[in-house]
């Protein structure tokens, strides 16, 4: 090999090996943070991701909200209208989250079966239903 | 055609795929939310009405066309409908019955005292049950329900003028 | 009647587009020199017709004209003027007939600055740059007419969003915009070359100012963005990869890479074809991002009411533009080989590698935003977190870093790898040093986050990526520096503009870094006269007041905050409620500094007793990554004056006299 070629060869081994760590690390990272969405029925049902967080997703429940007076602790039902979940945050809530309102949790499953959140999401404006809690109702409503 | 310009298609075929993967997913869109029950009869259904304490139910209502305008006095957007189901009242072209959605009747009677009740009657669902029959989401919807008591047409959000005069009076010419 | 004539301006406007299309292109053809001629004027009164019935929307808008549909859903009669002229542009039909007028204002521009091209030139731009109007008129014409009327005419209006009824929105949807639109221009230059089948250094040269230009909008849209984000959606965040955010930052890092690889090819005529594909692809994806943000086949915070027939026609648009630009570049792709040598040890070779890094990235942010369109088709509901993207970016960008200064030194055509190691050498081991000493000096070596990559390694990748991220830092600063010192001398515009930008790059990755790595957050209940010590700074909650603002109800937390008992603030965030639509929002305090940003926001009231939900943030050098935005965003308009691009005009000119008597 003349010297160049050899060069040229160190060269290209390096790119590789290099875009080689990048796309691994890349498709771990990815592989970690796909969110699963789940309903209250489906997370009952057994069907959800045991050891990582997925995301729940339904009404919150007329006056199911708790709130503690002494922290920052909220508890409240998620429901589809079929079934029920437990959520327990803890934290400032965002500005529309209430009764009777779209809302998504992202957090695991503890082994009481009390969903623990990270974080929660509630709709923006008035008119905004997240698109899976909207289709979900409407799948529920399509089997009775 | 030469290599070079078979592989200068590549570009021009992944973005053609990536167009129809975007068109199939336009077809998914769950906000339009399409009512299952569009050209179906009414749900059944046996309620209080709040005005009068009776029993309504869904053959009571049979034989004139209506519309059901789902409201609870918590629902901002039910007040700033308020005005415009007044006025379509007013003008007198059908009736239209309230359905007081997961509202308590004493929160409903308060905020009726408030604005004014323009509805014929109003049923009380409480536990929101009688909604779900009728596949509502939230607070303001209103069905167009002709004299079968077939479901014609569902409003998602408030009532306007724009909504009334392009959706709801034509099919009301056409189904009257 | 005004919005009547707004509508009639609106449909004159859209015929001039059709023109415009049209026109100088069957001129073109024909060799017409009367019908290419009209290219220009054609160009003006497009203009001219959308700029009078935008003024006319924002009249009916003060005016208060609630019969108008869209100003009855988006304003009502408490809002105060600022945001009624704002509102204009706050809901959809609005924005785009902003974006609209935005787009015939760079064609007017195009028309206005080419006095150097030929006619046939100047015909097929302006031609291309009106199919594109004319589409965006025709969608706000057809799908979008922000001049309907409704009757009866409603007594009071819905409410703007209380989100957009701020300063934040009155200027970052135009100037967003000036960029998205300006990616027409470099996308137009490159059709009307394939068009014509030549493309040449000169066609590069006079498409590299508009290039920067509309990236120099881009990034400041951007920077606008995020500060928006940070102060008015109240969570501290400045950007959560949310779609629509994603929709803004695809064109940015197709545009970055177009710039780069532009160098290239004007200086050396290499790279031609994939010059023509990124300056494609930068347009696209500003399409490609409307659609997202508009089809409502994202969930977003910030998307706008959705429409999927709406969403049907953007997605045509988009499949005529980037189809046909596609279509014609497989077309004229034998004509685009360059048969210019150069070794693999070059200035080429690194800008080439600069623009796969910036594909790159933008491939992969392309692929988290689409991923879960693609897990839905097949029935699988997941999103992807925004951890996804951080690595991402983290890794994309650190490369980018690296090879800057390389690229910076090498020289064009052919170079000794050598010579340029020997050269960054000092400032490798200076970086390190400096590196080390900040490390030491804001105990980065202490940071306890645990990456998200790895959770399960007992790797701290967020110590090792922070003091990465410093290094980075300094390798590219004192590489600027450096670069003054060995081309002394009369330096261009164009080089100025590129080392100011480079220079934004270096604060831009300190700022990230330090905000990222070594910010401080809290979530508490307090009550009054509570006192909460946060990284040295005491804050003491002094209690919340009611108050009638404007059109909302305010109560206002009152809070004290010292520093070694020494005054530093009194910061007073707010939790809103707007009267007319009921809507609650919070409104964070923040008090701004060189080397540290206070941020507290309040959240509700938890007891009887005058406890609230308070949240308070420490972000340090937050306004360094803002700043390097706005450096990035300087050096591009410096760039676009370079004189010369306007001394070639002026040889082209006499160039064009030369052939035309010829002729």
């Amino acid at each position: 090999m003349t010297p160049t070629r050899k060069k040229r060869l160190m060269a290209v081994i390096l790119i590789l090996i290099g875009v080689g760590i990048a796309s691994a690390l890349i498709l771990t990272a990815f592989k970690e943070n796909i969110l699963f969405y789940k309903s209250p029925t489906e997370i009952l049902d057994g069907d959800f991701p045991k050891a990582r967080n997925f995301r729940v997703g339904g009404m919150v429940k007329k006056g199911s909200i708790n709130k503690s007076t002494t922290s920052l602790d909220v508890n409240f039902l998620v429901t589809d209208y079929a079934n029920d979940i437990e959520i327990q945050y803890t934290g400032l809530l965002p500005d529309l989250f209430r009764d009777d309102q779209g809302m998504i949790a992202i957090g695991k499953l503890d082994k009481d079966g009390v969903f623990q959140a990270e974080e929660i999401l509630a709709k923006h404006d008035e008119k905004y239903m997240p698109p899976e809690v909207a289709d979900m109702l409407e799948n529920k409503k399509d089997e009775q | 055609m030469n290599k070079t310009v078979i592989k200068a298609l590549i570009p021009l075929l992944i973005f053609l795929s990536l167009v129809i993967l975007l068109y199939s997913g336009l077809g998914k869109d769950t906000r339009l939310l399409p009512s299952a029950l569009i050209d179906k009869p009414i749900p059944e259904f046996n309620v209080p009405s709040l005005l009068t304490g009776k029993r309504i139910d869904n053959e009571t209502l049979k034989g004139q066309m209506y519309l059901l305008n789902v409201w609870a006095s918590w629902c901002p957007n039910c007040r700033i409908e308020h005005p415009i189901v007044t006025e379509f009242v007013r003008q007198n072209i059908i009736p239209v019955y309230g359905l007081n959605y997961k509202d308590e009747p004493a929160d409903a009677n308060a905020w009726l005292n408030q604005f004014g009740n323009p509805y014929k009657d109003i049923l009380v669902d409480i536990d929101g049950l009688v909604g779900i029959d009728f596949g509502v989401y939230g607070a303001p919807e209103t069905f167009l329900i002709d004299a079968q008591g077939i479901i014609r047409h569902k409003i998602v959000g408030e009532l306007n003028p724009y909504n009334i005069q392009n959706e709801i009076l034509p099919l009301i010419k056409k189904y009257k | 009647m005004l919005a009547e004539i707004g509508q009639f301006t609106l449909v004159i406007g859209m015929l001039f587009s059709l023109l415009l299309a049209v026109l100088p292109l069957y001129g073109y053809f024909t060799k017409n020199d009367n019908f290419m001629h009209t290219a220009r004027p054609l160009a003006y009164m497009q203009f001219l017709f959308i700029l009078v019935s935008f003024v006319i929307l924002v009249t009916l808008f003060v005016i208060q004209d609630f019969s108008v549909q869209y100003v009855w859903q988006n304003s009502n009669s408490i809002l105060p003027i600022r945001y009624r002229i704002s509102a204009t542009w706050g809901a959809h039909e609005g924005s785009m007939l902003l974006w609209l007028l935005i787009q015939t204002l760079w064609t007017g521009f195009v028309a206005f600055y080419s006095k150097s091209l030929s006619r046939g030139q100047i015909a097929r731009i302006l031609a291309v740059l009106g199919i594109i109007s004319l589409g965006f008129a025709a969608f706000v014409y057809f799908m979008s007419n922000p001049f309907i009327r409704t009757i009866p005419a409603p007594i009071d209006g819905n409410d703007l969003n209380p989100l957009l009824q701020d300063i934040g929105l009155i200027i970052h949807p135009p100037i967003l915009y000036m960029g998205y639109v300006g990616l027409s221009v470099p996308f137009a230059i490159a059709i009307a070359a394939l068009i014509g089948g030549k493309i040449d250094e000169t066609w590069i040269r006079w498409s590299r100012p508009w290039t920067n230009a509309a990236w120099g909008f881009l990034t400041f849209g951007i920077v606008l963005g995020s500060w928006w984000a940070y102060y008015e959606l109240g969570w501290g965040g400045w950007w959560f990869w949310d779609p629509v955010e994603n929709a803004s930052f695809l064109p940015w890092l197709a545009a970055t890479a177009l710039i780069h690889v532009q160098a290239v090819s004007e200086k050396r005529n290499a790279f031609r074809g994939w010059t023509v594909l990124l300056a494609i692809l930068g347009f696209s994806l500003s399409v490609l991002g409307t659609f997202l943000v508009r089809s409502g086949i994202l969930t977003s915070v910030h998307a706008f009411a959705s429409d999927p027939s709406r969403g049907k026609f953007v997605l045509s648009l988009l499949a005529i533009y980037a189809g046909g630009a596609l279509f014609l570049y497989a077309l004229r792709v034998n004509k685009l080989k360059s048969k210019i040598g150069f070794e693999l040890s070059s200035k080429e070779t690194l800008l080439l590698t600069n623009s796969i890094i910036f594909f790159s990235a933008c491939f992969l942010v392309l692929w988290g935003t689409l991923f879960p369109i693609i897990a839905e088709s097949m029935n699988y509901k997941i999103s992807i977190g925004a951890p996804y993207f951080g690595s991402m970016f983290f890794l994309i960008m650190i490369p980018m870093a690296v090879f800057l200064p390389f690229g910076m030194m090498y020289k064009w055509r052919k170079d000794e790898m050598k010579r340029v190691v020997t050269l960054l050498l000092p400032l490798l081991l200076l970086s390190a040093v400096l590196t080390v000493i900040t490390a030491w000096y804001f105990e980065l070596y202490k940071i306890r986050s645990i990456s998200y990559i790895f959770n399960s390694f007992p790797v701290n990748t967020g110590r090792i990526k922070a003091i990465t991220g410093i290094f980075g830092s300094y390798w590219v600063l004192t590489s600027v520096l450096y670069y003054f010192k060995v081309y002394k001398g009369n330096l261009t515009r164009a080089v100025w503009g590129m080392q100011i930008s480079h220079f934004g790059v270096a604060i831009f990755i300190f700022g990230v870094t330090m905000t990222e790595y070594t910010d401080f957050e809290i979530d508490s209940l307090m009550h009054p006269n509570e006192t909460k010590i946060v990284k040295g700074y005491s804050v003491e909650f002094k209690g919340v007041e009611k108050k009638q603002i404007e059109n909302y109800q305010a109560n206002i937390g009152h809070f004290v905050v010292k520093k070694n008992d020494e005054f530093v603030a009194v910061m007073e965030p707010q939790k809103r409620v707007y009267v007319r639509s009921g809507n609650p929002m919070t409104e964070a305090a923040i008090d701004p500094g060189f080397t540290r940003d206070l941020y507290i926001s309040l959240g509700e009231q938890i007891n009887t007793q005058g406890g609230w939900a308070v949240r308070i943030y420490i972000k340090p050098y937050i306004r360094w990554m803002w700043g390097g935005g706005i450096l990035m965003m300087l050096g591009g308009f410096w760039a676009a004056t370079d004189r010369r691009y306007f001394r070639m005009a002026k040889k082209r000119k006499q160039e064009n006299i030369d052939t035309y008597l010829a002729s």
